[in-house]
């Protein structure tokens, strides 16, 4: 592993040489005071890494899993006897994301579990993760998009990605990861294609190193304290169904898609075709589990028909069904459903709340 | 706004231990700085987790229509000026009946807009926001600051006709004045100043980062359809991608459905994880619906709303 060191005062000068090869997306404001990546062509000079707030109000998500993405094309030609489907190419070009933090990258990581990954860029290559082999759509993307961390060296009060088996300098899922040491950039690359990037940046010195080091641990300390979640992981899921408070949080929460779209990991979705006349096209859009929608059966029946049930479902597949089948927590603990919930539905309240409602003892046991 | 808090407590206590209702919908304070959740409180002893602040800017007209459907019996609800009126709205519409109602009221003085306060105070983590009648102050984690209310205000607060709530049953504080002391009229259609060529730009600049999580829709009690339209499915009604025509069509439909009934309560805009000035849309409607038929929504019971009835004096011809 190498490290770099980018005064700050040259980072315009480095990006706008990167970009003369690969598209760059820096987080910058927008006018209605949002911060969200946009081509570095189109940020306000001198760029800004650090999105006030803490993160981007969106995650980056949406650079490998957008949402609406055309999958396949298709008409009716005379002579072809009806519809045929034709691949739509994945849009071709690297692109780097600069900036990204640590939480929303291990969050890509996590998907990568779902969706698969290929080891390397073309279709032959192994595929890691993934319930079905890999998801081309996804694998595309992914193999498509540079992650450059950015640590984080102030954690937000909404932060708890230290609970979830990340933390503030996490380098899961990035390709480099950055540090802020004030007056420059320390830059750790971790992957090959992470290196590409770093081609004309002198080597960092042992103190810059030590200074990140501390950086790191000054950070972790501002995080506000890990709760249990050992319950959760014991006890079967059918118990956890059935705890009293998935009925007070129904009883307030909207059923609105504000907690799944803000989120870094949910990745539900629906796949539809849109037919015009003799032409259509088939899509894959961001579906949200809080939809009565989501579950609803040709027949009419609803398997989640009611507001605990969709409210229920956030939660359980995020700290139970995820770790039973991948061993690891659907959530990163970014918090931006926190900030995002209208009616102030705090995940880590809910999950505090799961454990502890949880029976102490399984179901039939002595 | 501690006598606010304090005399909420006492009305929800007293009207729950005098079986005045069954439950009372209220806030309880948020779990973090600048937010407070609904809370429907049905023990005496549990009035104390009620609170007020100005950041209850969701509507709880929009729960109560849910709650009445779940079980029978008065509800209780604390209501500032546009909520109550949202109140006298679902009524008209046959929702909710006053007889089934026990609202304590609260003057208003107008609700905050946290990105305001956010963006006054950039790049600091804000711990706590405490509040007077006119000034908030902001805590970070080592510094303190202070904000005036009028420049925390939410756009629709600022330019409130109805700060008092217009039925009640209970009044927590002495009225206040009813307007906030904008002028909605000269900011209710930003749109207008544009020639029409441009006005679809300025639209789609308006809604280009709605993802449709349907926040704005699910807050408003307005909307309170079994089936929404973008949620028919047999036939699908409306398509389902982020494309700007689906955008369009759900924020267009979805605010024709409110004209005459929006009270610009201004939940949609708080709501919206992405800060779209969702307001664009609906109070240029009230502006209106107000220049036309001279109605404005919820502010007296017995009335219905303007595009729901018929009368011969109707000024437009093509109905007669």
């Amino acid at each position: 592993m190498q490290s770099y060191l980018l005064a700050k005062d040259r980072l315009d000068g480095f990006v706008s040489r990167l970009a003369d090869r690969l598209t760059v997306y820096v987080p910058a404001k927008g006018a209605d005071g949002l911060w969200s990546f946009v081509a570095s062509g189109s940020a306000q000079p001198p760029l800004a890494l650090t999105p006030e707030g803490g993160n981007t109000n969106m995650p980056p998500k949406s650079f490998v899993f957008p949402r609406t993405e055309v999958l396949m094309r298709f008409d009716n030609r005379a002579g072809e006897g009806g519809m045929i489907l034709r691949e739509e190419p994945v849009p071709a070009g690297r692109a780097v994301l600069l900036g990204v933090r640590p939480c929303d990258a291990k969050a890509l990581a996590v998907l990568d579990g779902i969706f698969g990954r290929r080891a390397s860029g073309d279709a032959s290559g192994e595929v890691s993760g993934g319930a079905f082999g890999a998801d081309p759509y996804w694998a595309a993307r992914r193999e498509a998009t540079i992650l450059c961390g950015l640590a984080c060296n102030y954690p937000c009060p909404t932060c708890f990605c230290d609970q979830m088996g990340c933390g503030p300098h996490h380098r899961e899922g990035l390709d480099a990861l950055w540090t802020d040491l004030g007056e420059s950039y320390l830059v750790t690359i971790l992957t090959e294609r992470g290196r590409e990037l770093a081609s004309d940046l002198a080597p960092a010195a042992q103190a810059d190193l030590n200074r990140a080091e501390s950086l790191k641990a000054e950070a972790a300390s501002l995080l506000t304290g890990k709760f249990p979640m050992d319950k959760i992981a014991q006890r079967g899921v059918l118990e956890l169904c059935e705890l009293p408070l998935w009925a007070e949080l129904a009883a307030t929460c909207l059923n609105c898609g504000a907690c799944t779209h803000v989120c870094p990991t949910c990745h539900c979705f629906d796949i539809q075709d849109e037919v015009k006349g003799e032409r259509g096209r088939r899509l894959r859009n961001w579906d949200t589990c809080m939809s009565g929608l989501f579950t609803r059966h040709a027949s009419g029946h609803n398997p989640r028909g009611d507001k605990l049930a969709r409210v229920r479902q956030r939660f359980m597949h995020k700290f139970k069904y995820i770790p039973v089948k991948r061993g690891e927590a659907g959530c990163v603990g970014c918090g931006r459903c926190i900030k995002a919930c209208p009616v102030n539905i705090d995940v880590r309240e809910v999950v505090r709340a799961m454990n502890e409602q949880a029976p102490q003892t399984p179901e039939g046991a002595a | 706004m501690q006598t606010r808090i304090v005399n909420i407590r006492a009305a929800a206590k007293a009207a729950l231990e005098e079986g005045l209702c069954r439950v009372v919908a209220g806030y309880a304070p948020g779990a973090i700085a600048m937010r407070a959740r609904p809370v429907f409180i049905d023990k005496p002893e549990d009035a104390g987790k009620l609170t007020w602040s100005s950041f209850c800017v969701g509507n709880l007209a929009g729960l109560l229509t849910q709650a009445a459907k779940q079980a029978s019996g008065r509800i209780g609800v604390v209501a500032q000026g546009c909520v109550s009126r949202n109140l006298v709205g679902l009524i008209g519409e046959g929702r909710l009946a006053r007889e089934d109602l026990y609202v304590i009221g609260v003057p208003c003085l107008g609700m905050a807009e946290r990105r305001k306060i956010e963006a006054r105070y950039p790049g600091r983590a804000i711990i706590a926001v405490e509040e007077s009648e006119e000034v908030f102050v902001v805590r970070g984690k080592r510094r303190e600051e202070r904000m005036l209310r009028r420049d925390a205000l939410r756009d629709n607060c600022y330019t409130c006709v109805q700060r008092n709530p217009v039925i009640y049953d209970a009044l927590v504080a002495e009225p206040v004045p009813d307007t906030g002391g904008g002028d909605i009229d000269k900011v209710a259609a930003p749109w207008e100043k544009h020639p029409p060529g441009e006005r679809l730009a300025a639209f789609q600049a308006a809604y280009a980062n709605c993802t449709r999580c349907h926040a704005c829709r699910d807050v408003c009690p307005l909307c309170y359809c079994s089936t929404c339209f973008v949620d028919e499915s047999t036939p699908q009604w409306a398509g389902k991608t982020g494309d700007f025509a689906d955008v369009a069509t759900y924020h267009l439909l979805r605010a024709l459905h409110c004209a005459g009934r929006c009270t610009d309560c201004g939940a949609c805009e708080s709501a919206c994880p992405q800060n779209i000035k969702v307001r664009r849309l609906t109070s240029k409607l009230e502006k209106d619906v107000r220049a036309l038929y001279g109605c404005q929504a919820g502010m007296a019971l017995g009335e219905s709303p303007p595009l729901t009835v018929f009368r011969p004096d109707d000024p437009q011809d093509f109905i007669k």
